[in-house]
């Protein structure tokens, strides 16, 4: 089981949201959401350049079980996306917090971050799901 | 809370996620299904289905009583240690249940039923038994296990008592060897070799240890599914049940019309839907892009503008099971649709839209080995 990284912030839909020394973001989902996943077999992320609200859908993670959106933690436009996922989206489920990033984020309002879950709220989410 | 298996306790020690199945507490992965489906294809796993029931058919009229109540002839398993696949219908030709009779020895017949239907094939099976000198009993007591894959049987013989283990052996595909409350049969539900047993429910913990010691994977519920659908075999409740019959469920060769003048349950009523044309076929898919095809997806065929909306409820065709496919990565189901439906492709709805699917011959894999074309 992985850690989940103190300085990350996160959403009640099982986002996570790390700040890049450039001022971006990486998201990804996390390892609560992997596990109840089971294991990701088609990743389907959004082009680059392509600008998001928050709480839009911009990427799908698609596991033998199901399907599930994920949804802009923050509003933004896409940098980069982590195109290893096309023929490795198991990366998602063996390091759902670091390799099996999704995508980076270029924020509109630096401080949006700011107002998502910390770590310890996160897993307050976490034990009442379980 | 549900029912437990006498295996539970493993399950949990080996860090399985439990779902609920017809009332039991079961694995579904005990990490990732996808290793463990992939363990089967390539050496070794084991389930444990002891949630299926064990149902004992004995006595001077039992095989006489099964030739009425099942679809296929166990006049084709007479002498002993043989096993026969069937269904079980209803006087409307639907079928009841699935299931695999094993002729034990003589006038013992015993039959291994599905979990969420055994209730109801018991009282079917009882309420049928009329003039017939027979008893139906339901077993509890056992624990029912399936070791597949190519090093399975290997496997599994180093840990039987030496007799039953060279029986066991030599068994050929569909052949059963018993000894005292232990029955092993050369069947399977994953395309691969192997055995599925039945064993008292007190030496299951051992056997069950012993195996993994010897480098068995745990198999969950889950490669389970996937695993019998890369094997082209139904499942029950989802490519068949009460309301469709084995005709139209690709299960025709599992119904023995001949001889003639054997009545069975049901049997009148294929007849009449053989002579009206039966109006559905099954048929094998394979999605020739990206997603995951899903149960109850609508199929229509190639490019019929009529049929507009995925999720509308009028779409003829649909499909009635669907999963990702570990050995071919890619997605395959089993679709009912008109039989007049005689197109290399289909159309089935994924995630709203309508994904291209080529119709394809089953198994999808047999052996390891992949047997449709991915072109």
């Amino acid at each position: 089981m992985s850690e989940r990284p103190e300085h990350y912030r996160y959403t009640k839909s099982h986002e996570w949201v790390a700040p890049q020394d450039d001022g971006t973001v990486a998201v990804g989902i996390t390892d609560h959401a992997q596990s109840s996943l089971g294991d990701l077999v088609f990743v389907e992320l959004p082009d680059t350049g392509a600008s998001f609200n928050a709480a839009d859908q911009v990427a799908v993670v698609e596991s033998v079980k199901a399907a599930s959106d994920i949804h802009a933690p923050v509003a933004g436009e896409v940098v980069s996306v982590n195109s290893a996922l096309d023929d490795a989206p198991e990366q998602v489920n063996e390091d759902p917090f670091g390799e099996g990033w999704l995508f980076t984020l270029k924020l509109e309002s630096s401080d949006a971050v700011e107002s998502l879950l910390d770590a310890s709220a996160y897993q307050e989410v976490v034990d009442a799901d379980e | 809370m549900g029912k437990h298996t006498p295996l539970y306790d493993e399950h949990v020690n080996l860090g399985a996620k439990l779902v609920d199945f017809a009332g039991w507490d079961m694995p579904i992965n005990y990490g990732s299904q996808i290793s463990e489906h992939n363990a089967v294809r390539e050496h070794a796993g084991m389930f444990d289905v002891s949630h299926m029931t064990v149902v004992d058919i004995q006595g001077a009229g039992a095989r006489d009583f099964l030739r009425f109540v099942l679809a296929n002839d166990v006049a084709k398993i007479d002498g002993d240690g043989k096993a026969l696949y069937t269904c079980m219908l209803n006087p409307r030709g639907g079928v009841v249940d699935d299931l695999i009779v094993y002729h034990v020895a003589g006038d013992w017949y015993r039959a291994v039923v599905n979990a969420a239907t055994t209730e109801k094939d018991v009282a079917w099976m009882q309420s049928q038994t009329g003039e017939f000198d027979v008893q139906v009993n339901q077993r509890e007591g056992f624990s029912i296990l399936a070791v597949q894959g190519p090093a399975a049987r290997e496997l599994v013989k180093d840990q039987l008592d030496s007799d039953l283990a060279e029986r066991s052996m030599s068994l050929k595909p569909f052949q059963v060897a018993a000894q005292g409350d232990w029955t092993v049969g050369r069947t399977g539900y994953t395309g691969e070799d192997g055995f599925e047993m039945a064993l008292p429910a007190d030496a299951a913990v051992d056997f069950w240890r012993s195996l993994v010691d010897a480098g068995v994977t745990p198999v969950g519920l889950g490669a389970r599914d996937t695993l019998r659908l890369e094997g082209g075999l139904n499942l029950y409740g989802h490519d068949m049940d009460d309301d469709h019959s084995p005709l139209i469920a690709a299960l025709g060769w599992t119904v023995a019309f001949e001889p003639t003048d054997r009545a069975f349950i049901g049997r009148e009523a294929l007849e009449f839907e053989r002579e009206q044309g039966v109006k559905h076929k099954l048929v094998p898919v394979l999605l020739e892009g990206r997603g995951v095809l899903r149960e109850g997806a609508a199929v229509r065929n190639e490019g019929n503008e009529k049929y507009a909306d995925p999720a509308a409820d009028d779409v003829p065709g649909v499909l009635t099971s669907g999963s990702y496919s570990p050995t071919l990565e890619r997605s395959i189901g089993l679709a009912r649709v008109p039989s007049d439906w005689d197109g290399e492709r289909v159309e089935i709805g994924v995630r709203g839209k309508w994904q291209s699917a080529r119709v394809v011959k089953t198994p999808f894999v047999r052996q390891g080995k992949i047997k449709v074309s991915l072109d």
